[in-house]
């Protein structure tokens, strides 16, 4: 799946810019009229996958002639590629003292038996969300930790609290390179974005001059009460489709063509 | 709505002081080694983060080039197009948050890019404005949440992850969308 996803953002980037600059480069080189079945030719050369994404391309550089040249196109998508690589080590490094800091301050709630404590207040709701985590597991209290600080909004804080989460999970986990129905449900509602207070968004709206920056506060919560609630419903569902199930089970075969060599390498064993 | 928003401004940023003052005098009051316990955490927070570079890298690298390629502009014009051969040309103006909406679970930077640039075209306080607004504020940023905390633990397959959380994301998007359509078009 993962591979899939990587492989097609790629080559679905640079055939497509490329394919749009060379348009943008061919219109402007001969403004004819029979420039369409031109650029329809070209687009056909490309690997199938890039069709309907071709045909886009002329379309949009017909309509409107702003756009980049292969040179422009070029230049761009060497420096998004540089770009991406030095910015998620910057990223990384940033975290590693947050990081630090919040996981040394958990250990010490963990070990002065508050987690512990918090978790069994909102044991109920746990096992309804999660039946598969043991009742007294420490995944439940680094779960809580991690939603209750998304819920005020502490991004900094959320991250660490969140992987923590997720390598308790691993320790319940029989295969350690795919993810439990845990592990999805957990993720499902973390990027639906539980949160009470937005004041990124706030500051934001204040900054480009909103007479009223909290206005959408109460659409916000309805709206991300909405997407939690799918988040786990559909993870729930999701989970039973044999297409979707843990490896051990056979039929996973059935899955995705791509990744079936995969498959075959964990039948084999 | 405007004098709550100053005490709950407060509240939010006292709530990590507070958090620390709490489990601090609870781990002396339970007699824990309390700097020790908190080094062995920190230890493990800097190992995490580390493990995570690769991950990141491959998965920031994908999805830059294909931002960069100018995909969801085209997708907006297209968009133009067809709702105008089809004579819902009122309907054209949500096509601005297209962009939004696709770049979203992607790139969190790029979103807020797209976003502030909805606010300095249409304003924050436009129909436009506080639809984007809520966009941004009831979703998140899927792939780089899925790849740091997959990352973390060396997990490949993802299973049905990846499906239910756009799923979530798509029904969040369009759930903003109808919401401000109702409450905030004038």
């Amino acid at each position: 799946m993962l591979n899939k996803v990587w492989c097609g953002l790629l080559l679905a980037g640079i055939l497509y810019g490329f394919v749009r600059a060379a348009c943008h480069d061919w219109q402007r080189a001969s403004s004819s009229p029979g420039g369409v079945v031109a650029e329809e030719g070209e687009s056909s050369t490309g690997p199938p996958a890039s069709g309907p994404l071709a045909s886009a391309a002329s379309a949009a550089s017909a309509a409107a002639r702003s756009g980049r040249g292969l040179a422009a196109m070029g230049r761009d998508l060497n420096a998004a590629a540089l770009d991406a690589a030095e910015s998620s080590v910057k990223i990384c490094i940033g975290l590693i003292g947050v990081m630090a800091l919040w996981l040394g301050l958990l250990n010490v709630a963990r070990e002065a038996g508050l987690v512990d404590a918090f978790a069994r207040l909102l044991r109920p709701l746990m096992r309804r969300l999660f039946p598969e985590i043991p009742a007294d597991h420490p995944a439940q209290g680094a779960i809580l930790m991690n939603l209750s600080a998304n819920m005020l909004g502490l991004e900094n804080a959320a991250t660490p609290l969140g992987l923590k989460a997720m390598k308790e999970l691993q320790t319940l986990n029989a295969q350690p390179d795919t993810a439990t129905n845990s592990m999805a449900t957990f993720l499902a509602i973390n990027t639906s974005n539980v949160t009470l207070i937005p004041f990124a968004i706030i500051g934001y709206r204040q900054l480009s001059g909103s007479q009223d920056p909290a206005r959408p506060m109460l659409a916000m919560l309805l709206a991300t009460t909405i997407s939690t609630a799918v988040a786990v419903v559909a993870a729930r569902m999701l989970q039973r489709l044999p297409r979707y199930a843990a490896p051990t089970v056979v039929s996973a075969g059935a899955a995705a063509p791509a990744i079936s060599t995969e498959v075959a390498a964990v039948d084999e064993k | 709505m405007d004098s709550i928003l100053p005490t709950l401004d407060i509240l939010s940023q006292w709530s990590i002081p507070l958090a620390i003052l709490v489990i601090l005098s609870a781990g002396v009051y339970r007699r824990v080694p309390v700097y020790e316990a908190f080094v062995a955490g920190a230890r493990e927070g800097f190992e995490v983060a580390v493990m995570i570079i690769p991950y990141l890298v491959a998965m920031l690298f994908a999805i830059k080039v294909f931002v960069a390629s100018g995909v969801f502009d085209d997708a907006k014009r297209l968009g133009g197009r067809m709702l105008a051969s089809i004579g819902c040309e009122q309907y054209a103006e949500t096509l601005d948050l297209l962009p939004l909406a696709l770049t979203r679970p992607l790139s969190g930077g790029g979103a807020r890019g797209v976003m502030l640039e909805i606010f300095e075209e249409h304003g924050p306080d436009s129909f436009l404005g506080l639809t984007a607004s809520i966009m941004m504020g009831s979703t998140e940023t899927t792939f780089y949440i899925l790849t740091v905390y997959y990352g973390a633990v060396q997990i490949r397959r993802l299973r049905h992850t990846l499906p239910a959380c756009l799923l979530a994301d798509a029904a969040g998007l369009l759930a903003s969308v109808a919401i401000g359509w109702l409450w905030f078009r004038t």
